[in-house]
């Protein structure tokens, strides 16, 4: 007599589940799935960020008509950031519409978990600025896109503005740089990278783990205080970050010695303490602390006719809210690009869009357009490279806001793309895949 | 009407002692295994066997392993969610260091590596009960997070610390399809449930619910403490390793320790308290609940196109759900698993209740 409730409440979610799926698939629409976490320890960054997303879809809708007329149908999934969750909502909504144009999962995790699938679905998994660094290499990961940066890519940027303050790449030597991170895959994915740093540059990286999430980092921040490192790089997203600021106070560490990564560098980690908070610098990815027309064209064609997604609107134009945009932009583009090739005007399939993710060409000129010519600077990405360019600028929090301080950086190639080739390959091993030939 | 069991005679203490004594259950339960093994996988969709009954089977699993030792042996546990963590990340590390290890092999090998931790941590039980022995076992939640997080030989010195599965394959078929991940993990929820079944049949079993309704007079009528808890913790901890592979290998296809954290140990306990105490079919039931009730709450607002943004459905969801763990738990105390053979009772002399 084991399973009977099951078998009622199978029978009554595959009536539901039906009834989804069978939602009217019109002939120009184009469904783009939106995994968020609006709740959870992670909701302070989850949120503007869901709401970038969600915003410039909107805007596309509604300035444009959508895609070439296509329009665009979206569903929001909320994730809390657990991995397991974050499958469920992949399963729900990979198969909508015809298929998912593309998941951007805002997290490592869900990531690391929908790879796997997602190459078996054949469905894009767009991570721009996190995700698996090796994944650049699109000959191994055909359906991975770390857009416009990766970990590694923002750690060694890191690395050469330090280098800057010291006066040079020589005068690293000795220093101590510790990293404080998050301690999950998101944290320790520059590992690697400031290790192979270290070991070039002669400094010492010191490591200290918080566990998640993130709200107890005393004995963090004891050891720094032992250990006097000339620089800390804050490797945190959502609670852990102000708590780390405040800590870093109460431990005297100096704020502008405090490098962190994009995630915990959005004016939502830093607005309510202020003064605290002042001189703590971060990295963007390319310039999104910057302002561009998109904003205007935001205000006009959704805020004023009060379809925000964002209740009070207080998070556009932060930096998280700006990184949702770019996001969705690239998306957008991907499709446009598909469409170009196979048919404007068309449903794209997930295939077709993995195409227009591989062959994006976005230029000065294309970004002008778009109102991003400000926030990003040219991107292309081709079969062998999945990120296109990285860039990255340091902006700085002077207590009211944050100001840029940096000019453009880009990531050392020569050290990273031996990195990305030999990781890619061992995970290329360890799947038994064979990589695709890309030609060039 | 049709539930009676009128004019079945047993003639032998064989046929008296069988799991379903009853002709009608034995019927009905055979009906369901083959239609979860045929019609289901037949016409089930994708998204219905990957994201729901894949987890429903798995934690099913899992609340089976922990019943039996919350359940019959009355020995409280949080470190479930540890216990599976080992059997995900052994059978993963048997896979990647001994390549060409059979699959079932490795499921069974974390298993088997589970129940010694579990037989380790074990040991304060036969000093401590009750609330005291579950902060013990939460000892192990913790001690197993920070092994997985930290050292680094258990993840093969993956640099993100999260460690994912090559392409599957079980008996020289392919495991890559939704239907055929569900018929492996079916099979094997089957296999592990007759056998818990039976255990708590068995003599092993009256001596755990001896130990749980009172272990003092348990050892003075001749049972011993010791193996009787130990057994308990080793049988559990099999069971909940072997789910934490399959969660680990079939569900999740790559994991980080936060799959196993604490609150994965809470959500089981849960699972077993609201489905009933000392009951394999409980776990089923308190398993279903608690996956399928916060997937269908999420749909819910979407099936009558509701506006909700996803934060306030997540809210809600969490509110309901809350609010139905209370309702149930004033309901019917005994779990899910009562409430069931409440309705059986009541069945047996439908329509004519007098």
């Amino acid at each position: 007599m084991k399973r009977s409730t099951l078998k009622l409440a199978a029978a009554s979610l595959a009536a539901a589940g039906a009834l989804g799926a069978a939602l009217p698939a019109a002939a120009a629409e184009q469904f783009i799935p939106l995994l968020a976490y609006r709740t959870g320890s992670f909701a302070p960054l989850g949120i503007p960020w869901a709401d970038g997303k969600m915003d410039y879809l909107k805007l596309v809708n509604e300035r444009d008509g959508g895609i070439n007329g296509v329009q665009i149908v979206y569903e929001e999934c909320e994730t809390a950031y657990a991995t397991d969750r974050g499958v469920e909502c992949y399963e729900r909504l990979k198969t909508r519409g015809g298929g998912a144009s593309g998941f951007d999962t805002q997290s490592t995790g869900i990531t690391f978990a929908v790879t796997d699938k997602a190459m078996q679905d054949k469905i894009s998994v767009e991570t721009m600025g996190y995700g698996l660094s090796q994944s650049v290499d699109g000959s191994v990961f055909e359906w991975n896109f770390p857009l416009l940066g990766t970990y590694w890519t923002a750690a060694d940027v890191m690395i050469q503005d330090i280098a800057k303050q010291e006066g040079g790449m020589d005068k690293l030597k000795g220093k101590k740089i510790a990293l404080i991170y998050h301690d999950s895959p998101y944290g320790k994915e520059p590992i690697p990278l400031l290790q192979k740093r270290a070991g070039k540059n002669g400094f010492e990286l010191l490591l200290y783990p918080v566990t998640a999430p993130g709200v107890e980092q005393k004995s963090t921040w004891l050891q720094v205080r032992q250990s006097r490192p000339d620089y800390v790089l804050l490797w945190s997203a959502g609670i852990m970050t102000p708590t780390a600021i405040r800590e870093a106070q109460a431990t005297g560490y100096p704020r502008d010695k405090i490098y962190a990564i994009w995630w915990a560098g959005s004016e939502g980690d830093v607005k309510d303490l202020g003064a605290v908070a002042k001189g703590y610098k971060a990295i963007t990815i390319h310039n999104s602390a910057a302002h561009g027309k998109v904003y205007d064209d935001l205000k006009k064609h959704v805020y004023d006719k009060g379809q925000g997604t964002g209740k009070s609107g207080d998070s556009v134009g932060t930096i998280a809210h700006t990184r949702g945009m770019m996001i969705s932009m690239l998306q957008v583009e991907a499709i446009r690009a598909a469409q170009e090739k196979y048919g404007k005007g068309k449903t794209m399939t997930p295939e077709q869009v993995r195409w227009g993710f591989e062959n994006l060409n976005l230029t000065q000129e294309r970004l002008d357009q778009l109102g991003f010519g400000e926030i990003m600077r040219p991107v292309k990405t081709s079969c062998a490279n999945h990120m296109g360019d990285d860039w990255a600028r340091i902006v700085q929090w002077d207590g009211a806001k944050f100001q840029v301080v940096s000019d453009w950086y880009q990531s050392d190639k020569s050290l990273l793309d031996p990195m990305v080739r030999e990781a890619a390959a061992k995970y290329a091993k360890d799947k038994n895949l064979t990589p695709r030939k890309c030609e060039g | 009407m049709f539930y009676r069991e009128n004019g079945q005679f047993k003639t032998s203490y064989r046929a008296d002692q069988q799991i379903f004594p009853v002709r009608q259950d034995r019927v009905f339960m055979l009906a369901l295994l083959a239609a979860a093994f045929v019609l289901v996988p037949w016409l089930a969709t994708d998204y219905f066997l990957r994201a729901i009954l894949i987890p429903f089977l798995i934690l099913s699993l899992a609340a089976v392993g922990l019943n039996i030792l919350v359940g019959y042996c009355g020995q409280i546990s949080l470190g479930t969610g540890a216990f599976m963590a080992v059997g995900a990340y052994a059978a993963w590390n048997f896979g990647v260091r001994l390549p060409g290890m059979p699959l079932v092999l490795q499921i069974l090998l974390g298993g088997a590596c589970a129940t010694v931790v579990g037989v380790v941590f074990g040991i304060p039980s036969l000093r401590i009960r009750g609330l005291y022995l579950a902060v013990a076992t939460l000892a192990a939640q913790f001690f197993v997070d920070w092994a997985f997080l930290r050292v680094a030989y258990f993840t093969n010195y993956s640099p993100s610390g999260s460690v994912s599965v090559p392409p599957l394959t079980a008996f020289g078929l392919p495991i890559q399809t939704s239907a055929q991940k569900y018929l492996f993990v079916l099979a094997l929820v089957t296999v592990f449930s007759l056998l818990a079944k039976n255990l708590v049949r068995a003599a092993i079993g009256r001596q755990w619910m001896a130990i749980r309704d009172m272990d003092v007079a348990a050892a003075v009528i001749g049972i011993r403490p010791m193996y009787a808890k130990l057994t308990a913790f080793a049988v559990s901890s099999f069971i909940v390793g072997v789910a934490g592979a399959l969660w680990g290998y079939i569900h999740l296809g790559s994991w980080e320790p936060l799959a196993f954290d604490l609150g994965r140990s809470f959500q089981l306990l849960f699972m077993v308290i609201i489905g009933g105490l000392g009951s394999i079919l409980g776990s089923f039931f308190g398993a279903a609940f608690i996956v399928l009730v916060p997937v269908a709450l999420a749909n819910i607002p979407g099936w009558f196109g509701l506006p909700l943004s996803v934060d306030t459905a997540a809210h809600i969801e969490h509110m309901v759900f809350g609010a139905l763990i209370v309702f149930f738990l004033i309901a019917e105390p005994h779990g899910l698993a009562r409430l069931w053979s409440i309705a059986k009772e009541k069945l047996r002399i439908w329509p004519f209740p007098h």
